[in-house]
């Protein structure tokens, strides 16, 4: 969320400053906060997760030095499980919270300024349809993955340190919950992650947001119904299922691309080398989706021109 | 320059022609009413003119092509449309904060001080204003914009008396001045006719009568006829007649070969004031009346007059 104009000094505005004198990342800076002031789900609703995972959280502390006193006497091997999962399931949680976020918000970017006519003053603005359209993709993108990043961080933070505490005042030593929990390197197996599957969903933000600056009414209809047909009709026509496969893969491909589960039979990742950035980064799906989130964003740029208000 | 020049200005929407080849120049430093009844093409006119519709023939706002150019075009152009168009989320320290940082010719204390004048809290959002609120606000931004031009549609729809007085009242005192350039529509035609300098009539996609507030002062006048003089009125063919409280007032045009799209053997004789001055009361004209002379009767003018 830093962008460079984020330090410009805001004493610049009262002095008048010339008019070339504006940078031209300004108004998409502008921009980005403006879509952050009227769609505050965007960080109350990662928030509201987070929170409520901790607070449960919370609560099964109660159980936890009994349970550490019990697995102590095993092996460390399920201990090891064990003891991340609440830590991963923090991880998953904010990750769905993040994307079902990125999707309604997608779809409603460019329909709720026509809803409400607002266009009509975004549009009085010395603002370019790219720049504004630009902006609203910046928030499922960028905003959304490093907000679940970084209150995933927090959680795991807060959960270590209230377990710690909790163990300690039991007389247990939290020692093995830090040992085995690699706090670094699951932050940065995360980050990896969020970025990888932001990117390789890009196509899906910006068909979202071409049909919220296309559809009249019932946007989610329009996005998903079409998809739906074309399926049917390819498997009554010819009965295959390619388009629905392909559908699967640009939902869920990004996984055998960017990471190496090594014969895991649960998408576990213990160790940095099945982090595969150069497999993933070298794969035609992920070119092929940027080069279609490209072509449906630069619809929507040319799309806005056009449009009023409802 | 002209600010705003059209040659040929169409614009359809399928088989309702909305804009029918207007040709239009307005010149620096005037203050323009564009006068038409409802669905005249008034508001695809200025949607053209702001760069919100497409259309075809030529059009150059501050030799701007405002289709391909308007984020350009809008750093010297502002703009309040006919509804209130401030998303009502929006909190009025955050309008400011966004105008100032996308607007290089914004100037904040400006738009500060005239919203210090209203009882408008920065903190309030735009839902929880009234009507009359939200149009000073959009005001307060707008006029805070050193603009070459402004676009109003409609500004003070729905507003109370007191708001629109006020409206304009700001406008002419705190903003106009001589160099910049205001286009105003409106249906509260008799509250602008002393802000005007030029007027601009516009029925069913045409332009029907355009002329300078001077030019209209001194051509359009208004007769309240004294009762014996009423037939030698008639005579003179005024472009209308109404009856208030029993008297005939007539509405004459001193030049009436001046109307477009008169035919030659309609076209009645000039009359001047001193003829007029003779059968009763003389005044200038309101532009409503005119307006209804002009735009209420179906083929315009050149019937009004053949009466």
């Amino acid at each position: 969320m830093t962008t460079p104009t984020n330090a410009m000094p805001e004493s610049l505005d009262s002095r008048g400053i010339a008019p070339t004198a504006m940078s031209a990342t300004r108004p998409m800076y502008w921009s980005v906060r403006r879509e952050l002031w009227e769609n505050r789900s965007i960080y109350i609703a990662p928030l509201a997760a987070g929170i409520v995972y901790m607070l449960g959280f919370l609560i099964s502390l109660i159980w936890l030095p009994h349970s550490m006193r019990e697995v102590a006497a095993h092996h460390p091997a399920p201990q090891l499980v064990e003891l991340a999962m609440p830590y991963g399931h923090a991880e998953w949680l904010l990750l769905v919270t993040g994307v079902l976020i990125a999707t309604f918000y997608s779809l409603d970017a460019l329909h709720g300024e026509r809803r409400d006519r607002s266009i009509l003053f975004w549009k009085s603005l010395p603002v370019s349809d790219l720049t504004t359209v630009l902006s609203k993709v910046t928030i499922p993108l960028m905003v959304l993955p490093l907000l679940a990043f970084a209150i995933t961080v927090c959680v795991q933070l807060i959960m270590l340190l209230e377990s710690s505490v909790v163990l300690i005042f039991h007389g247990v030593s939290p020692a093995t919950t830090w040992a085995h929990f690699p706090v670094f390197q699951n932050w940065l197996v995360l980050l990896y992650g969020l970025v990888a599957i932001a990117l390789w969903h890009a196509p899906i933000y910006g068909w979202l947001l071409l049909v919220s600056g296309w559809a009249r009414r019932a946007t989610f209809l329009w996005a998903v119904l079409p998809l739906f047909a074309i399926g049917v009709l390819e498997k009554i026509a010819f009965n295959t299922s390619h388009f629905a496969s392909m559908v699967k893969y640009r939902l869920m491909g990004f996984a055998p691309k960017a990471f190496d589960f090594q014969g895991h039979t649960k998408p576990t990742i213990d160790s940095l080398s099945q982090l595969t950035p150069g497999r993933y980064l070298s794969s035609l799906g992920l070119w092929l989706g940027l080069a279609f989130a490209a072509a449906f964003l630069a619809a929507a740029v040319r799309l806005r021109r056009y449009r009023g208000p409802l | 320059m002209a600010c705003i020049e059209a040659r040929g200005l169409r614009k359809a929407f399928g088989k309702t022609i909305a804009v029918d080849g207007v040709d239009l120049r307005v010149e620096e430093g005037r203050i323009l009413g564009l006068i038409g009844p409802n669905g005249a093409g008034k508001t695809t006119a200025l949607n053209a003119i702001l760069g919100l519709t497409p259309y075809k023939g030529e059009l150059k706002v501050l030799g701007r092509d405002p289709w391909t150019e308007r984020d350009q075009l809008m750093r010297d152009v502002c703009f309040i449309a006919d509804v209130a168009v401030l998303p009502r989320w929006v909190r009025v320290s955050q309008a400011l904060d966004y105008v100032a940082g996308v607007h290089p010719r914004f100037d904040r204390a400006k738009a500060e001080g005239f919203l210090a004048k209203t009882t408008i809290r920065r903190a309030s959002k735009v839902r929880e204003l009234s009507k009359g609120m939200v149009a000073q606000l959009h005001l307060a931004l707008v006029m805070a914009i050193d603009a070459k031009l402004l676009v109003l549609d409609e500004p003070t729809l729905g507003l109370d008396i007191l708001y629109r007085k006020q409206f304009y009242d700001s406008l002419l005192n705190d903003y106009f001045d001589r160099s910049r350039t205001i286009l105003v529509t409106t249906h509260q035609v008799e509250e602008i006719q002393h802000v005007l300098t030029d007027l601009m009539f516009i029925d069913r996609g045409r332009i029907v009568l355009n002329c300078s507030m001077e030019e209209f002062e001194s051509r359009y006048l208004e007769v309240m006829v004294n009762p014996e003089h009423v037939a030698a009125a008639r005579a003179l063919k005024p472009m209308q007649e109404r009856q208030v409280f029993g008297r005939s007032i007539l509405l004459f045009d001193l030049m009436p070969d001046l109307m477009p799209d008169l035919m030659p053997d309609l076209m009645p004789a000039r009359v001047d004031r001193q003829q007029l001055a003779a059968l009763g009361e003389v005044r200038t004209a309101s532009i409503a009346d005119l307006f209804v002379a002009v735009v209420g009767n179906p083929g315009g003018g050149s019937e009004g007059a053949a009466r």
